[in-house]
């Protein structure tokens, strides 16, 4: 039987708690208590019998619960006998019901007016499966910081009154990217191997492709207004799926960096890539106007699909960049454009494109280490050397020192 | 519920301002209040003078201090309010998106605090 609660307790929280937010009128302290209190009562009640619908008998003792503690600290502040029900207003449960529940969670959780690393913490621990110590371990900060953290954006949505909504049509595209860069941040913070307890970092991108799926699933649903942002989503999920699929040949049994070219692509994950080939289409498809994670997707897909680096369709990447470029003009995109017109058209080709960079990106030790790489690769031995040392006073992690270090000392050799 | 919305801007880019571009700017802050007034947003709005007239007040160990200027030096000065009243974040964001200001300073949108009454 508690093996039985612990079971229903992961799988059924986040959609318990997100039916019950909405009776609490967005007061997430309160509804997370009423929660809890449905699965302790969950204890007693199913011992004798288990309901034939575990999920809609907590979302009812939870959200009455609720209800009744709002009632009481209404009559605790006297107010007159005609106090206003708090459950008006509220249709009976119905599964498409409660599945917007979640998806306005998401959007309320994810909102712009809560700082990127509340609305990551607060995504995690209310539509994830982590602890608020997971969560601190996972971003590397103490738990009572985590926890405070948690404390003063449930406080913000309560006292600012951000609405527990699917935002209207208007601000809807906007309000969907903010909940995937919030995923996409959980995913990079677990994908980013540079710092933190390797087995956490693996949950991050785990948690970080669940949400994602669940992005896809709730906005498969058929409104108009939500075609683009599932489109999107789907994306966003084949990205991360196409990225995680390489997990265990990016970094070596040394713990050191693999790049792209050089790993075992006999390890890559199959299954998963798969699964996001399959995705692709219909994120690109949308009203050809392709978004940014469907565009770095199908760059992604182009990879993992090539049998070998010499095979990868490295042409198609090029023009997979520019459309990228077209939508999200920075520096750091035209940087990887002029990479994959290095291996289309030859370095001399990407060399031009990298240097017209310059100014922008002088301070980045990609910048450097990809200059560096196509000096080598034209013969400029000592050009390329500067480079490197260049690229090495600028970098950031260690794995990646090393990885410079190894390519400045095999110049030196060859020269 | 009820949101003061807080407009910063920066005097001296203000007052570089062509006169031409002052008139237009000060036409779409009467247009901008006569909207929320007639939508029932509006509860109060007031423009301030600048903040070379500010006077600081503060009492330390009961002895009273005057000092001139606002109490922070910053790159944007409070310049005026709105009070406006929004049924939630979002609309209170989407009416403070409409204050002129916000294409060239900024708006802080802060709620109102509610006490509970007998």
């Amino acid at each position: 039987m508690d093996q039985l609660i612990a079971a229903v307790f992961r799988a059924e929280r986040a959609r318990v708690l997100a039916s019950t937010i909405r009776v609490t009128h967005g007061d997430f302290e309160l509804a997370e208590e009423a929660v809890q209190d449905a699965f302790v009562a969950a204890v007693d009640a199913w011992a004798a019998q288990v309901p034939d619908e575990p999920r809609a008998w907590l979302i009812g003792v939870a959200r009455n619960k609720a209800i009744d503690t709002i009632r009481r600290r209404s009559k605790l502040r006297a107010l007159v006998a005609a106090a206003p029900d708090a459950a008006e207003g509220y249709a009976p449960t119905l599964p498409g019901a409660v599945a917007d529940d979640r998806l306005r969670l998401m959007f309320t959780c994810c909102h712009p007016a809560l700082a990127p690393e509340a609305q990551v913490a607060l995504t995690l621990r209310t539509l994830g499966g982590l602890t608020t110590d997971e969560i601190a371990r996972a971003f590397l900060t103490a738990p009572a910081t985590m926890a405070q953290r948690l404390v003063r954006a449930k406080t913000k949505i309560r006292d600012a009154k951000i609405p527990y909504e699917v935002p209207d049509a208007s601000a809807l595209p906007a309000r969907a990217e903010a909940v995937m860069a919030a995923i996409y941040l959980v995913f990079n913070e677990g994908y980013a191997a540079s710092r933190g307890d390797a087995l956490i970092r693996r949950d991050l991108c785990r948690e970080a492709i669940r949400l994602g799926r669940l992005l896809v699933e709730l906005t498969a649903r058929d409104r108009p207004e939500l075609a683009g942002p599932n489109a999107e989503a789907q994306g966003l999920l084949a990205l991360m799926l196409l990225h995680d699929a390489r997990r265990d040949t990016r970094i070596d049994a040394a713990g050191e960096l693999v790049l792209l070219e050089d790993q075992d692509r006999a390890r890559w994950d199959r299954a998963q890539i798969d699964e996001a080939l399959g995705l692709v289409p219909a994120a690109l498809r949308h009203r050809g106007d392709s978004g940014p994670y469907a565009l770095q997707a199908a760059i992604a897909a182009l990879h993992a699909q090539a049998a070998s680096p010499g095979a990868t369709d490295w042409r198609q990447i090029a023009a997979l960049y520019g459309e990228l470029y077209r939508r999200q003009p920075t520096a750091v995109v035209a940087l990887n454009r002029a990479v994959a017109v290095a291996m289309a058209d030859g370095a001399a080709a990407g060399l031009a494109l990298t240097d017209a960079l310059a100014d922008e990106l002088a301070a980045y030790h990609l910048w450097h280490a990809t200059r560096a790489d196509l000096l080598r690769r034209l013969g400029r031995s000592a050009e390329a050397a500067r480079a490197y040392q260049a690229a090495l006073a600028r970098v950031g992690t260690e794995p990646e020192r090393r990885f410079l270090s190894r390519r400045l000392a095999a110049l030196a050799e060859a020269g | 519920m009820q949101y003061l919305c807080l407009i910063y801007d920066d005097e001296t880019k203000m007052d570089a301002m062509p006169d031409a571009e002052k008139g237009a700017f000060f036409a779409e802050y009467m247009k901008f209040s006569a909207d929320v007034k007639a939508s029932g947003h509006m509860v109060a709005g007031d423009a301030l003078q600048p903040v070379a007239t500010a006077t600081t007040v503060r009492i330390r160990d009961g002895k009273l201090t005057t000092t001139d200027g606002p109490f922070a030096e910053t790159r944007e000065q409070l310049g005026g309010y709105y009070l406006i009243e929004a049924k939630d974040l979002d609309e209170a964001i989407q009416i403070a998106a409409r204050i002129p200001s916000a294409r060239y300073g900024s708006i802080e949108v802060r709620p109102v605090m509610v006490f509970d009454g007998p």
